[in-house]
């Protein structure tokens, strides 16, 4: 078992008691809650006549189903109109925070979090959502979970968990000019394999990291879950805190410094052991975008893509699979299909960095014809400063829609959907068949750079060109 | 909550080959926008099941001879990826009550404990004879028995494994935790209290 590792020492200060299963009981500092995987979880609530116990640590926002043409009320599916208002009835009547459209800092669950404070070094954090992962950022140990978990999180704020495995992900050296946190995590994905990561939290570790900002990092962590890390962090250190500093949330003056204390004291000690660690050289890591439906197969932009006999045992049915479903053919490159859709955003590339790197990119520049390009802000908060900076602009001039914020084709249950076997570069973080929107669509993952790159092309190209 | 201790699973199975089945390809995102989970067994795979028109595809829980089927045989990485409890819902309100897999995602195998849907683990190699047999003879009866940690039928049996406390919950009918969880008022308090968050890091 890992030793002396930030996951230790955040599992340990939040174990409340033992289970007669063997399980942990582990209190849980932060609830995030979303419309989707709540409403059951409320009901189960009434059905055993229960409150939520710690009110002021859940927070809801509502995410995945929200137009992002516009948030007026009601909304023509009257599917999500219903799933509104009992997100709305749910958290009135229990007394939970929302952050609704009025509240100007609505959002995906996993950029509002971070980007008010809430998410803080050392906490335990969980969300009926598998991109929870992205918190881990902030040295935090957070985690999906299910409905049932929404419920027993809600009803007592702990949940009954098994600890897990941590192994340690080194990625040392420099990464190449116009190589992103994204292309970081795809090559990791596609090193260690789409199931690599089960039991495990990976601590992601070495001179990338300690490089890397916040919203890289979050990047990073957010994608652990497609490698099957259900949990990834960052040991916090002063880009953490500089990024911390003055959130609406976040401590200030005395409990400013206790909090830095107490928050540098939760990193994983230098002799730390591991139950397995992993190197990965950085300034090997090329632009990279996935061809198949795993987030494991990636290429680098301009590799050639594998012939299905040259890969392992295990892979060999997926990639048979892949190639049938998108269309592609093994030694082909990327760049060779033409594109339907580019989509930037979602919690894994919808912040403000995000939008910059593909502004620098689109900035005098025009979408190729026949491309459906569009740009969906994480938050509002998100849109509102790409507003004050002009971004809005720099993509609609190139022909990229400026859109609301929200989850939008990252799962496209609102109305933004692939139609039939459209092929779509989208910053988000899933490739699965039908993900999208279309039973038959199919996605190419990249970072949002390549994704405005590919949108001026009309097809997939190294972003490298783009930006000097 | 419930008392419904889960000791042996028995009953017809149905094999679906495939590594890393993702819950997207288990229920699509469509079906998440109704607030309660009655409706959810219509859903499994739908849209490897259904084309447009709503004409059958083949696909193994189309097929008459594993109506009523009760086990699962499944491969690697059996629901990776989003965390949604509809996943299971939808498996187990179409008629499954246990999965015997290579392995499982994470947060998918803690979704089907909480339902009281025991996920096991065996090798490759038995998991590909288990879909066989269940393949060649779809009438065959199949028990999982979390006491022996078995998977047997048609003749043969397996060593199939799970996580100890797991395991124990389903075997005690504690599986659905809040009731465990809320015995500890006490002691959450009191670990609440030497949380320095908590306390606004006073
Ligand atoms: S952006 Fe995508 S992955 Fe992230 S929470 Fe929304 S639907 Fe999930």
């Amino acid at each position: 078992m890992a030793k002396g590792t930030l996951y230790n020492k955040v599992w340990d200060s939040h174990v409340a008691a033992k289970l007669p299963t063997g399980q942990s009981q582990l209190f849980i500092g932060l609830h995030l809650i979303h419309e989707v995987t709540s409403p059951q979880a409320f009901d189960m609530l009434r059905e055993r006549g229960l409150k939520v116990a710690y009110p002021t640590r859940t927070f809801a926002t509502m995410d995945h189903i929200v137009p992002t043409t516009s948030q007026g009320r009601p909304f023509a599916d009257a599917q999500a109109e219903l799933m509104m208002q009992a997100i709305e009835r749910n958290t009135k009547e229990f007394g939970v925070p929302f952050f609704n459209f009025a509240t100007g800092r609505q959002g995906i669950v996993h950029i509002i979090g971070p980007e008010m404070g809430l998410t803080q070094p050392g906490m335990t954090i969980a969300c009926g959502d598998s991109h929870t992962s992205t918190h881990g950022a902030f040295g935090t140990l957070a985690f999906g979970i299910g409905t049932s978990q929404v419920r027993d999180v809600l009803a007592t704020q702990c949940l009954a968990m098994d600890p897990m495995k941590v192994r340690r992900v080194q990625v040392d050296g420099k990464l190449g000019a116009g190589v992103y946190p994204k292309d970081v995590i795809l090559a990791i994905i596609r090193a260690l394999g789409v199931e690599g990561g089960i039991g495990y939290a990976y601590e992601y570790a070495g001179k990338v990291f300690e490089d890397m900002g916040m919203e890289g990092r979050m990047t990073v962590c957010n994608m652990s879950i497609e490698g099957g890390a259900r949990a990834g962090y960052v040991n916090p250190d002063d880009t953490t805190f500089d990024y911390l500093k003055g959130r609406e949330q976040t401590p200030r003056g005395a409990a400013w410094d206790k909090a830095l204390a107490h928050w540098r004291s939760m990193a994983s000690d230098q002799g730390a052991e591991y139950d397995d660690r992993v190197e990965i050289k950085g300034s090997e890591i090329q632009p990279m975008g996935t061809w198949g439906v795993t987030p494991g197969q990636s290429v680098a932009v301009d590799e050639k893509l594998p012939d299905p006999a040259s890969l392992p045992g295990g892979q060999r049915q997926s990639a048979e699979l892949a190639y049938r479903h998108m269309g592609l053919k093994p030694g082909q490159t990327l760049s060779e299909t033409p594109l339907d859709v580019a989509f930037i955003g979602s919690c894994t590339n919808g912040r403000i960095g995000d939008l910059r790197e593909a502004a620098r990119v689109a900035r005098g520049r025009k979408v190729a014809k026949g491309v459906h390009a569009f740009v969906v802000p994480g938050s509002q908060q998100v849109r509102r400063q790409a507003m004050d900076e002009g971004l809005d602009k720099v993509f609609t001039e190139a022909g990229f829609e400026w859109r609301e914020a929200g989850c939008s084709m990252c799962l496209a249950m609102n109305p933004d959907k692939l139609k039939g076997n459209q092929l779509s570069a989208s910053s988000s973080n899933r490739n699965f068949i039908g993900r999208q929107g279309s039973p038959n669509g199919r996605t190419l993952l990249m970072s949002p750079a390549m994704v405005a790159a590919a949108a001026l092309e009309g097809r997939v190209t190294d972003a490298r060109r783009f930006l000097n | 909550m419930s008392d419904s201790k889960i000791v042996k699973i028995s009953g017809r199975a149905v094999p679906v080959p495939g590594d890393a089945i993702d819950t997207d390809r288990i229920i699509p995102a469509r079906y998440l926008k109704e607030i309660t989970f009655t409706n959810m067994g219509e859903y499994p795979f739908f849209d490897e099941r259904f084309d447009a028109q709503g004409g059958l595809k083949p696909h193994p829980f189309n097929e008459p001879r594993y109506k009523g089927a009760r086990l699962l045989f499944v491969n690697a990485n059996f629901g990776c990826g989003s965390s949604r409890e509809h996943a299971p819902q939808a498996l187990m309100r179409w008629g499954i009550h246990a999965i015997v897999g290579e392995s499982f995602a994470e947060i998918f195998a803690g979704n089907c404990v909480m339902l009281g849907v025991p996920p096991v683990t065996t090798d490759a190699y038995n998991v590909k004879k288990l879909q066989q047999a269940a393949h060649d003879n779809p009438q065959a009866e199949w028990t999982v028995d979390l006491e022996s940690m078995t998977v047997s039928g048609a003749g043969e049996s397996f060593a199939v494994k799970m996580p100890e406390s797991r395991r124990r919950a389903l075997l005690a009918g504690t599986w659905d935790s809040t009731a465990l969880l809320l015995a500890n008022r006490d002691q959450v308090a009191a670990a609440a209290a030497r949380l320095p968050y908590m306390t606004g890091y006073a």
